[in-house]
């Protein structure tokens, strides 16, 4: 889980470097600050059970085991990028490794979620889906008609919610008359919890207990972890709408040296180990940024392709 | 060949393939105890039991998005909006996220999954519940739009869409629930991008689908007895469109009617007139003509909702335009 979180921002670290100079376009939403959630949660899941994030989603695939040659090789626009170049940094998506895709829609796959949810129970196996949303998505619509349904037909869905307390810049406390996310899933009689999202082994054993628990078939989950994003919402939001002491505070509870600390403590690992990992999740980054460089971009007659796949002579 | 009626045209069609195919499942509000608003799937309920046929919430973008994701794991959903005005409140999971994943995640998944929804004006049930927006269906890329207009075509078609791996909106025609056509006993399928000509004519070509086929059937009846033979082209499904038979038609007959129940600005007419003219600008004797509903929100009053909507008259009407 250390590797996984040391990788992560590393990841985002290049893809802002590159970003920077031009060479990833769009929208770009970083998660530096948030790793211990995806690393704890989506940790406690088997290979085969699905995963599926929101726009803010670069985090989530590569701890589901992703390559970061194709996840950065998309950021760049190329064709050995994960999406073949057509989804961007919010669209990821990996078949192989079960990761069901970032969507740039706020809350709109949360009921692809609970469909997700409603194959793997109608098919008779004891798979689970694990959905993350942000704190925004929690005012929407299809979030409650989503929990509705994953309820009314005991869903095998574990719905994370990264509670970062900004739904784009505006405060949780402006957008939720009632902000105490996992109070609202209880209202739709599901289990929710509230967890520490800067602290990665709390998010894990409290993940750990609720798949298990949605895999015998209770009925879906909901956690909320409760954490921050350094950065601004999106690579141009310099999330200047919250105070430099606010954002300092949290810095304080970063789940890297967190973990690290522990781990020391307990004598788990050493200070040169923690220095290969970060030098490892390092060339790995680099190795990936040179790869996406130089690979192709998409061949122009892959304009037309995927669209359908039957294509009925058109 | 034995008569069946429209709605029943659908349940023939579920119960086949629900048979011949374990993944396949229908979810929809009303569709199972009930049977569906418009009888639609009623049986299938007894037939395949309640994990099959599901009833669900009055929650539109729900019952798309798990359409979807059911449609990306194994299973082929059959999801029912009732009618497609409260399609529109599913417009997200439907354009955002239905008809864009299949390109946006390169080629990785696909969606084998139908949305029926029933459309269409005529029975004053005013501006909310009378739609025929079929093009901006058509106006998005990765979805398939498939507009039936007699129960044989119904049949053919639903299953056909059931069993595509693409995602299909399938548009039921209201007014036509109850109207009557023959069947063959055997099993049939009739194929995407096919268009069928209703009936043979030499001075004029008419594209309508959907209810306003007979609509346009009638108005050749009436331009018959004055001496006019009007060619009536049934496209069946918008997109794919087989754009070769109506090209073909319009370059024997050199003038065009396209009619619709849609609205006229930027509709599926302004299209379809607009490939005519792209590849048939000097074989034209005349304009292309629309005959389409007035740009106004369907209105109650039974007179004012006549104005609003084209019918056969106004099918007629166009093409004395053009024929005189």
């Amino acid at each position: 889980m250390y590797e996984d979180m040391v990788l992560i921002r590393r990841f985002e670290e290049g893809a802002a470097e590159a970003y920077a100079d031009g060479l990833i376009g769009g929208f770009m939403h970083l998660y530096i600050g948030q790793e211990a959630v995806a690393t704890g949660a989506i940790t406690a899941l088997n290979h085969d059970d699905y995963a599926l994030g929101t726009y803010r989603v670069h985090a989530h695939a590569l701890v589901r085991g992703s390559s970061p040659r194709s996840l950065m090789a998309e950021l760049y626009g190329r064709a050995t990028g994960c999406c073949k170049g057509k989804g961007g940094s919010m669209h990821f998506f990996d078949a192989e490794k079960y990761f069901m895709g970032g969507y740039g829609i706020v809350g709109g796959h949360l009921p692809i979620a609970a469909g997700l949810g409603l194959s793997m129970q109608m098919q008779g196996n004891d798979r689970v889906v694990m959905a993350f949303l942000g704190d925004g998505a929690s005012n929407q619509g299809v979030f409650h008609e989503s929990l509705n349904m994953a309820k009314l037909w005991d869903l095998p869905v574990v719905f994370v919610c990264e509670n970062n307390f900004y739904g784009i810049g505006t405060d949780v406390r402006n957008s939720s008359a009632f902000n105490e996310i996992h109070k609202k899933a209880q209202g739709y009689g599901i289990p929710g919890h509230v967890v520490n999202g800067m602290d990665v082994l709390a998010v894990r054993e409290a993940c750990e207990e609720m798949v298990r628990h949605v895999r015998q078939g209770s009925g879906p989950v909901l956690i909320e972890a409760r954490c921050y994003r350094y950065g601004g919402h999106s690579m141009t939001d310099a999330g200047k709408y919250r105070s430099v002491a606010e954002a300092e505070l949290w810095k304080k509870r970063d789940p890297i040296p967190r973990l690290a600390k522990s781990m020391l403590e307990a004598g788990i690992v050493d200070q040169e180990r923690l220095d290969q990992i970060a030098e490892k999740a390092n060339a790995t980054v680099i190795d990936a940024m040179m790869y996406a460089e130089e690979s192709p971009v998409p061949d122009a007659s892959s304009l037309y392709d995927d669209v359908y796949v039957e294509n009925h002579g058109a | 060949m034995p008569e069946i009626r429209y709605f029943e045209a659908v349940q023939r069609a579920l119960a086949e393939e629900m048979t011949r195919d374990e993944r396949v499942y229908v979810l929809g509000e009303d569709v199972g105890l009930v049977g569906g608003t418009f009888r639609a799937t009623e049986g299938l309920m007894a037939e395949f039991g309640a994990r099959r046929v599901r009833d669900t919430p009055i929650a539109e973008a729900a019952i798309i998005g798990m359409a979807m994701g059911s449609a990306m794991s194994g299973l082929r959903p059959v999801a029912e909006l009732m009618t497609l005005n409260f399609g529109i409140v599913a417009m997200d999971q439907i354009i955002n996220h239905v008809s864009k994943a299949r390109y946006m995640f390169g080629g990785q998944v696909s969606l084998p999954m139908v949305i029926r929804a029933a459309v269409g004006g005529g029975t004053q049930k005013s501006a909310q519940h009378s739609h025929s927006v079929e093009s901006w269906f058509v106006n998005t890329p990765g979805i398939r739009v498939i507009v039936p207009s007699t129960p044989y075509d119904l049949v053919g078609l639903l299953k056909t869409s059931v069993r595509s791996e693409d995602p299909i909106l399938f548009l039921e025609h209201e007014g036509l629930y109850g109207s009557r056509g023959e069947i063959p006993e055997e099993e049939y399928l009739l194929p995407f991008g096919v268009a069928e000509v209703k009936r043979p004519g030499r001075d004029v070509t008419i594209v309508a689908w959907s209810k306003m086929v007979h609509e346009a059937l009638k108005a050749a009846e009436i331009l018959s007895r004055e001496g006019i033979e009007a060619e009536v082209i049934d496209p069946r499904t918008l997109d794919p469109l087989d754009i070769d038979t109506i090209l073909g038609s319009v370059a024997r007959t050199r003038r065009a009617v396209i009619a619709e129940e849609g609205w006229r600005n930027v509709g599926m007419g302004a299209e379809l007139s607009s490939r005519i003219q792209e590849h048939l600008f000097y074989e034209l004797e005349a304009p292309v003509q629309r005959v389409a509903a007035a740009d106004v929100p369907t209105p109650y009053a039974k007179n004012l909702e006549k104005l609003a909507l084209p019918d056969a008259q106004r099918v007629v009407d166009a093409v004395l335009k053009i024929t005189l």
